[in-house]
């Protein structure tokens, strides 16, 4: 790892991956679980058909990508993890409490036998999950962006006398940058499930569903978008990543990429170019996760754990490097193949 | 309300003692699963194909479970133990990392399996099968190759209170890696074996002659038993180990206080901490000397050779043992009187006392991996890092952990009670004798 980056940097990199790869997956199975809970018109009973064959097979899998973010961050990046695991307990133990209830609940429902009611209750609790996890999970990365867990901790290390609970371990966190990037993230999964489920509903009538509910969302996506933009400028946000996305060179690249790809995936769905507005859409989620990165690089978690100094010795690193590299051989083919076998055929397959 | 500390420890108890009881199924349940398959694909027995069909759709409500409540503990290592996590991230990182590749081949193949009867061929089938219980073994021997740098930490050196020179490979090959990850790997077939087992002997009986059951109950048994049978072998290198290099939870385990030659084996018993002995219990003279060291004149090290402040929590370490060696011992039994009666080729069906105890084993294996754990963990203690860092300073500094340890405990019962409803519920939907032999045009006509 010579000159360009540096071995720190390349398995932030690699994390960073790992979470456009769990958002763009995984994400999209909770957007699925908020479409479920949105489910309407006379074709209710068949859109939540749709959502549950196109998560059923796969949300597992999808999931794993979070874990490999987790157990990247506490191997690469110990003082990173234990940082923020400190200071951010509260919304991260309720992030938890939502995987646990969207997983069990899924799973409930489709094995919980035919008794109509209990599995009423269980689609509830799916997507009432569905829709708590996604907002927890924008609170947490917006949280971090915003610097404030980072200053907490300097006074939760320093042994800070008279600091209040709420002080240290609350107001971090909830803050209205920190929900708006809550509800963005929301929007942002809502809309990207709506988006791929246009590709694979079975028939027009989902299609069409799903395609107004996906520009819909787009249209939701600008303006939470817009009002984390605004809350940042205005002063109750994130400093550095703020000042970094307007004046840095690579700015104004990543924001015309972004609105191409926003704007793309608009253009697609309303002339119903289904796969086109499905990679549009990706994209843009990716521009936007891979624009906050490139605003807080150097640091992991701002203003004083840079990749640098939360960095592992070499020699875990390069270890690291060699099972990821070793791993991704083995995987990203059963990957493919998992995927391969559902593709295109969600909505005709019976419950396993 | 209880301190800080012992509600953190309630919660990272509470959290693995549920999430393994769905690990040890992902471990056990797709082998019985995929030796149904076989046997169906060789036979063209509908039951055995009703067997796998029944059997994957278990695992995938307990592998579903499984994995967000492993998620959950993949969180709480750094949301209870924040500097334990600093400290050992970088060492043990390797075995999560390789654990978290296992676990996705085998979310992956999970998912084809369950999936993909109609859609992929035979041999594609039983392939993923295979492959989801090959995986589900990995991820235990990472998370427990983990586990085993806790008890025999290696791989680093100390310098004014940090690691430096940190070598991973080291950290996975330590010397309890081989015996713990071997006797937890063994525990999951036996205790996914026999509750199986136990649960189609206890409708055998009711049921009897139940065509379904029998072939239940026969699988089952083909991988509890053997490794019930086993299992008192492993558990001897692992009491080795731990009187090598763990001694002061030896001493805990078998209630001994003062160091001596040709010490006791002690068969249940209280310890009484304060007055330094463990009284009522069976002692068999010699015993532990040649079980932990096979000699019985070599010296034990008792708990007088520990400061005291280094004890670990003798009484429950010592019972934990005890528990877990009857019941590890009462299963090995009954796994050898259904071998004998099957190599007589009498019907393990048809011996209503054996059924009895297959039965009554039903639970054992779950209740013994509990007890074990408890040993393991709990005899570690004062250590979260033996002899290296201790638990009360690797804790988070948020005060008021009590709350998030009675959420979890809450928020897990709940759960537990939906999936033993489930799981009662799928077990109560067996096909009843009358509905197989209708299947089988043997009957016709409708069941009374």
């Amino acid at each position: 790892m010579t000159g360009l980056v540096s071995l720190p940097a390349l398995l932030a990199a690699v994390m960073l991956v790992s979470l456009t790869a769990y958002v763009l997956s995984g994400g999209a199975d909770y957007g699925g679980g908020v479409w479920d809970l949105l489910a309407s018109g006379p074709r209710r009973d068949r859109q939540r058909d749709l959502i549950a064959h196109a998560i059923g097979p796969i949300w597992e899998a999808n999931h794993v990508w979070l874990i490999l973010v987790v157990v990247l961050l506490f191997t690469c990046f110990p003082a990173a993890f234990s940082t923020l695991a400190v200071v951010l307990h509260v919304p991260l133990s309720l992030m938890l409490i939502g995987i646990v209830l969207r997983g069990s609940a899924f799973t409930f429902r489709t094995y919980g036998g035919d008794e109509s009611a209990a599995q009423r209750r269980w689609g509830r609790t799916f997507a009432i999950a569905s829709v708590v996890t996604p907002i927890l999970l924008g609170i947490c990365i917006g949280a971090v962006a915003s610097e404030r867990p980072g200053h907490a901790a300097l006074r939760i290390a320093a042994a800070e006398r008279g600091a209040s609970f709420g002080a240290l371990y609350i107001a971090p966190w909830l803050t209205p940058f920190s929900v708006a990037v809550g509800v963005l993230a929301l929007a942002l999964f809502a809309f990207l499930a709506a988006t791929y489920l246009t590709v694979e509903a079975p028939d027009d009538e989902l299609r069409e569903d799903f395609r107004r509910r996906a520009l819909a969302t787009a249209l939701l996506v600008f303006v939470a978008a817009f009002g984390v933009l605004l809350i940042a400028h205005l002063g109750a946000g994130p400093p550095r990543v703020a000042a970094q996305l307007t004046s840095r060179w690579w700015a104004l690249p990543v924001h015309v990429l972004t609105g191409i790809a926003a704007l793309g995936a608009i253009w697609a769905l309303y002339t119903r170019r289904w796969r086109l507005a499905r990679v549009a859409a990706a994209l843009q989620v990716t521009l936007i996760l891979w624009g906050w990165a490139l605003a807080q690089y150097p640091y992991l978690v701002p203003p004083h754990l840079s990749i640098g100094a939360a960095a592992a010795p070499r020699r875990t690193l390069v270890l690291t490097l060699w099972a990821l590299a070793i791993g991704a051989v083995a995987l990203l083919p059963s990957l493919v193949y998992l995927l391969g076998v559902f593709r295109g055929r969600a909505g005709a397959a019976g419950r396993g | 309300m209880i301190g800080d500390v012992l509600a953190a420890r309630s919660q990272m108890a509470m959290s693995l003692a549920f999430h393994i009881l769905f690990a040890v199924v992902g471990i056990g349940m797709p082998v019985l699963m995929v030796i149904a398959e076989v046997r169906w694909r060789r036979t063209g027995d509908a039951l055995h194909l009703e067997l796998a069909k029944r059997w994957a759709k278990g695992t995938a409500i307990l592998f579903a479970v499984g994995a967000v409540s492993g998620t959950v503990l993949s969180f709480e290592l750094g949301l209870l133990w924040p500097g334990f996590m600093h400290f050992a991230g970088a060492i043990i990182g390797m075995p999560f990392s390789l654990e978290g590749f296992a676990f996705f081949t085998e979310a992956i193949f999970l998912g084809v399996y369950l999936y993909g009867w109609d859609r992929i061929p035979p041999r594609a089938h039983i392939g993923a099968g295979v492959l989801v219980a090959l995986s589900g073994a990995a991820s235990a021997i990472f998370v427990v190759i983990a586990n085993a740098w806790m008890n025999s930490p290696a791989g680093f050196r100390m310098v004014n209170g940090r690691p430096v020179d940190i070598d991973p490979v080291a950290a996975m090959v330590t010397p309890a890696a081989f015996p713990e990850t071997l006797h937890m790997v063994i525990a999951a077939y036996a205790a996914t074996g026999f509750v199986v087992a136990g649960i189609h002997a206890f409708l055998l009986l009711r049921d009897p002659g139940n065509a379904f059951h029998r072939r239940a109950l026969a699988v089952a048994l083909l991988v509890g038993a053997p490794a019930a049978i086993v299992q008192p072998i492993s558990g001897d290198i692992s009491a080795r180990y731990v009187a090598r290099w763990q001694p002061a939870k030896l001493a805990a385990m078998e209630g001994q206080f003062r160091t001596e030659r040709g010490a006791p084996l002690r068969l249940g018993g209280i310890p009484d901490v304060n007055a330094r002995e463990t009284r009522h219990a069976i002692e068999i003279p010699y015993g532990l000397s040649l079980l932990a060291f096979h000699d019985p004149r070599a010296e034990v090290r008792g708990l007088d050779a520990v400061p005291r402040e280094n004890w670990p929590p003798v009484a429950i370490v010592h019972v934990a043992f005890q528990v877990m060696v009857a019941l590890g011992t009462y299963m090995a039994l009954v796994s050898l009187w259904a071998a004998v009666t099957a190599l007589r080729k009498r019907r393990v069906a048809a011996n209503r006392a054996l059924l009895a105890a297959i039965a009554i084993a039903g639970p054992m294996g779950f209740i013994a991996i509990e007890a074990g754990w408890t040993v393991t963990e709990v005899g570690r203690q004062p250590w979260i890092i033996y002899g290296v860092l201790r638990t009360a300073d690797a804790v988070t500094p948020m005060p008021g952990l009590v709350v998030p340890f009675i959420t979890f405990t809450l928020l897990y019962c709940f759960l537990g009670v939906i999936v033993v409803w489930l799981l009662y519920e799928h077990v109560h939907r067996s096909p009843r004798i009358f509905e197989i032999e209708a299947r089988a045009g043997l009957v016709s006509g409708t069941p009374p």
